[in-house]
């Protein structure tokens, strides 16, 4: 098992070399002058060549990408053009909330998603698969900005149930920082269960036809017991996998969501950097979410490994 | 089943027990989010909004643009024009205990001149020296006269900063601003607030009624109205022409609105590089028929639901600058064809218009192309991402340019640098020797009269031949909850918080 990890390890380190690079190089493709989108409407030239000089922009890019991994790999991520934040710090502010919302909308997702997905796959071609195959497309469908913007409506403005803001770390305000999230976690987990809900139908449907569910029922078992028991724990597998990388794709932050409901994630320090063309704090960003991704794939296999010792030695 | 619905109920019900906001607490809903929080190197326009309440300035402006004491109590041109004498305010303090004296605004006027990173050079180009020439006595010497330096000392360049702080946090100030303002700086979480307290030393105290401000950037204005009605916010800025019907409607809400210093525009590509040469760069009469074939009424009408302010000129009407010979021109389709017809392209032209990606700015490029095409100016419209629009028009890579400038107190900073021969931002490389003579005498003179006369000669040759179609001026629109009193808007678009109270 360590040698399982180990070697996973060991693959991630070319993997997050060449993302680094493939965000720098992107970055400088995007048209745009970052000095002159600091400037704003002041551009004195002899301001802006100094910037210029100042933060290297005017080296050879393999130059500037080294100068960038040199203190990278020392810890150091620069600080943000804008707002002359460190970019370390900006990350520890705002990694937090955003793993905050990640847990919680996944915990919706997999609360809606997996039993519905049972439920689909039991109940094959009934009343019950047409509802949630419904239920999972609209989810699908339904874009985010809209059903949060409704919700806001609806709940907040019209309800006065929830706040539509105001968010607040949950070491500082235990209460209000789940009120805050609740509605958010909901717009990102409905989408994704419908995902969820698609695939742990289709491996219930894989598992309930195997010989052992047949020969579980043959031996008198209750149904209800056939399926939690036999079936559903050998259809978690995929499941499982698919939730680590709804989980991955969650820490990259939801842009959308963030925006509406205004909660201070990477997604709206990603947009705001990318508008602004804060490189550092792109870079930084988008190495720490590659390594979260990474870090939950690899969570995800050993999860797989554990619930079926037959992937522990495989190459 | 009814347990479940139970235990959801009580749990809404402990949610929404926990919303009643502080009284006394003000959240105020920004359209972006700020910059770094140093008035010297700082550049967004809700940055501004934030230093209203954090810091002081040698003077202000009234809602008329009528330049009134702050930190300076008196002041006075002498020699010519060359030098100016401030009198300061005894007993100021700033948040860190400093004293506020001459030698705290030589500190702060030397870093606005001399920190290379300073975005304020150009703004106090005119100041050669700074003494203090008594404990609360300031004597600048000027390179030449300069009208605008008393408006620049109105905004960012005259905002005061604790030498001890600028001195101890060079220029990571802004992580932690230290000024002089009613509030001080209490924390910051990027894209999300930015926090104040009440400063209880602060020179005007008495006309303080809040605890405490909290800033929050909200984008989208959809969800920051929202906000407002669903008692999140206690009031916001800029609230979209299209909602400014429901906000009216609200009973619990009250609407305020200024228009502002600022104007939207064409700026078109005179001499900018190869890509001046095309029909509106060549000829003066193609950029008239242009204008001409614009209804500037209707356009506010369609996209801001009549709630912004037509104009033709750098200055909105009903400004004193405003030149009352040149009204908002109505719409003439015929008279546009003639010169078209007249500068030698009966058929038409092609123009290509940039203009920003957003749902606003590109509706306006819509109008405008509807309008244009009937008048034979085919415009075929770009849309680009704002720093992408900005660096193509700064290097000249664009015919017309659809263009917003925020506006200044003095007429100069909505001039000058957009229309004299080296002005740092004249992209569309227009340069007429008369206009240069004449707005760079209306700098110099202190005389309203004779600055007015200059500016109005300019517009005589600029109405002509100028590189900029102004379009209209943005409205200022605040919405408050109606527990909110005292607010009083200003052009600048700032919201000053002196007299403003929350009811409990």
């Amino acid at each position: 098992m360590t040698r399982f990890i180990l070697r996973r390890l060991l693959i991630a380190i070319p993997t997050v070399i060449l993302i680094s690079v493939f965000v720098f190089l992107l970055q400088k493709l995007l048209p745009g002058d970052p000095v002159l989108a600091l400037a704003g409407e002041e551009r004195d030239p002899e301001t802006l060549a100094f910037l210029r000089e100042k933060y290297r922009l005017n080296d050879p890019l393999p130059m500037q990408y080294l100068y960038w991994a040199q203190a990278a790999l020392q810890g150091d991520l620069g600080i943000s053009l804008r707002t002359r934040q460190p970019v370390l710090e900006l990350i520890g502010e705002k990694l937090p909330v955003t793993l905050q919302l990640a847990v919680m909308s996944l915990t919706v997702a997999v609360a809606i998603g997996a039993p519905m997905g049972v439920l689909a796959a039991v109940k094959k071609g009934t009343f019950w698969d047409w509802i949630a195959n419904a239920v999972a497309l609209s989810g699908l469908s339904i874009p985010n900005f809209w059903l949060g913007i409704m919700l806001i409506l609806l709940v907040s403005v019209n309800l006065g149930w929830l706040p539509a803001s105001g968010y607040r770390p949950l070491s500082e305000d235990f209460w209000q920082s789940i009120r805050t999230m609740l509605m958010p976690a909901f717009v990102l987990g409905t989408g994704l269960a419908a995902a969820l809900m698609r695939h742990t139908r289709s491996a219930m449907l894989g598992v309930l036809r195997m010989d052992y569910v047949r020969t579980a029922r043959a031996k008198g078992l209750s149904e209800r017991r056939v399926i939690l028991r036999h079936a559903l724990r050998n259809a978690l597998g995929p499941v499982v996998t698919v939730s680590a990388l709804l989980f991955g794709e969650l820490l990259a932050g939801a842009v959308l969501t963030e925006q509406i409901f205004t909660i201070p994630g990477f997604g709206k320090a990603i947009v705001d950097a990318v508008f602004n063309r804060d490189y550092a704090v792109v870079q930084g960003v988008v190495l720490v979410t590659a390594l979260a991704f990474i870090a939950m794939n690899l969570l995800a296999d050993v999860a797989q490994a554990l619930l079926n010792p037959r992937l522990r030695d495989a190459p | 089943m009814p347990r479940t619905i139970t235990a959801i109920a009580l749990l809404f019900a402990a949610c929404a027990a926990g919303t009643v906001a502080a009284a006394q607490e003000l959240r105020i809903g920004l359209q972006d989010d700020a910059d770094i929080l140093d008035p010297d190197q700082s550049r967004t326009f809700v940055g501004r909004i934030v230093y209203a309440g954090l810091c002081d300035k040698l003077v202000d402006i009234d809602p008329d643009l009528t330049i009134v004491p702050m930190l300076a109590t008196g002041w006075e041109f002498s020699d010519g024009g060359t030098t100016l004498t401030m009198q300061l305010r005894d007993g100021v303090t700033f948040h860190d205990g400093t004293p506020f004296d001459a030698a705290a605004v030589v500190a702060n006027i030397d870093r606005s001149k001399n920190l290379p990173e300073s975005r304020r050079k150009s703004e106090l180009a005119s100041i050669e020296s700074a003494e203090a020439t008594g404990p609360l006595e300031v004597t600048m010497k000027l390179g030449a006269p300069d009208a605008t330096l008393l408006s620049q000392f109105a905004d960012r360049a005259g905002m005061m900063l604790s030498p001890t702080a600028t001195e101890a946090m060079g220029l990571d100030f802004g992580l932690a601003p230290v000024c002089s303002g009613p509030f001080k700086f209490v924390e910051r979480v990027q894209q999300d607030r930015i926090v104040l307290e009440k400063f209880p030393e602060y020179w005007n105290a008495d006309a303080i009624h809040l605890e405490r401000v909290v800033y929050l950037p909200i984008p989208d204005t959809t969800v920051r109205f929202a906000n407002l009605r669903a008692g999140d916010l206690d009031m916001l800025e800029r609230l979209a022409a299209t909602d400014l019907a429901a906000a009216k409607a609200d009973p619990d809400l009250t609407v305020e609105s200024a228009v502002s210093l600022g104007y939207q525009g064409v700026t078109m590509n005179v001499g900018n590089g190869p890509r001046a040469d095309n029909p509106l760069g060549r000829s003066a009469l193609v950029r008239q028929a242009l204008s001409l074939s614009i209804d500037r009424g209707a356009l506010n009408q369609v996209v801001f639901e009549g709630a912004f302010a037509p104009g033709n000129q750098p200055f909105p009407p009903g400004s004193a600058w405003y030149d009352e010979r040149f009204p908002v021109p109505t719409r003439d389709v015929a008279q546009a064809k003639a010169l078209l017809a007249e500068a030698g392209h009966p058929d038409g032209v092609d123009i290509e218009l940039q203009t920003t990606n957003n749902p606003v700015q590109l509706q306006v490029a819509q109008v405008l192309q509807a309008m244009a095409a009937e008048t034979g100016i085919r415009l075929n419209i770009v849309s680009k991402e704002f720093a992408t629009q900005l660096k193509d028009q700064t290097a000249g890579d664009f015919e017309a340019s659809s263009i917003g400038w925020s506006g200044r107190t003095d007429p100069d900073g909505n001039i000058h640098q957009f229309q004299t021969c080296g002005g740092g931002i004249n992209d569309s490389r227009i340069c007429i020797p008369e206009v240069d003579e004449l707005l760079n005498a209306a700098r110099v003179g202190e005389d309203f009269a004779a600055r007015k006369a200059a500016y109005d000669d300019a517009r005589d040759i600029l109405v002509k031949e100028g590189s900029i179609m102004y379009l209209y001026h943005p409205t200022w629109i605040w919405a408050l909850d109606d527990a909110v009193t005292g607010f009083v808007p200003y052009p600048d678009g700032m919201i000053r918080l002196e007299g403003v109270r929350k009811a409990g």
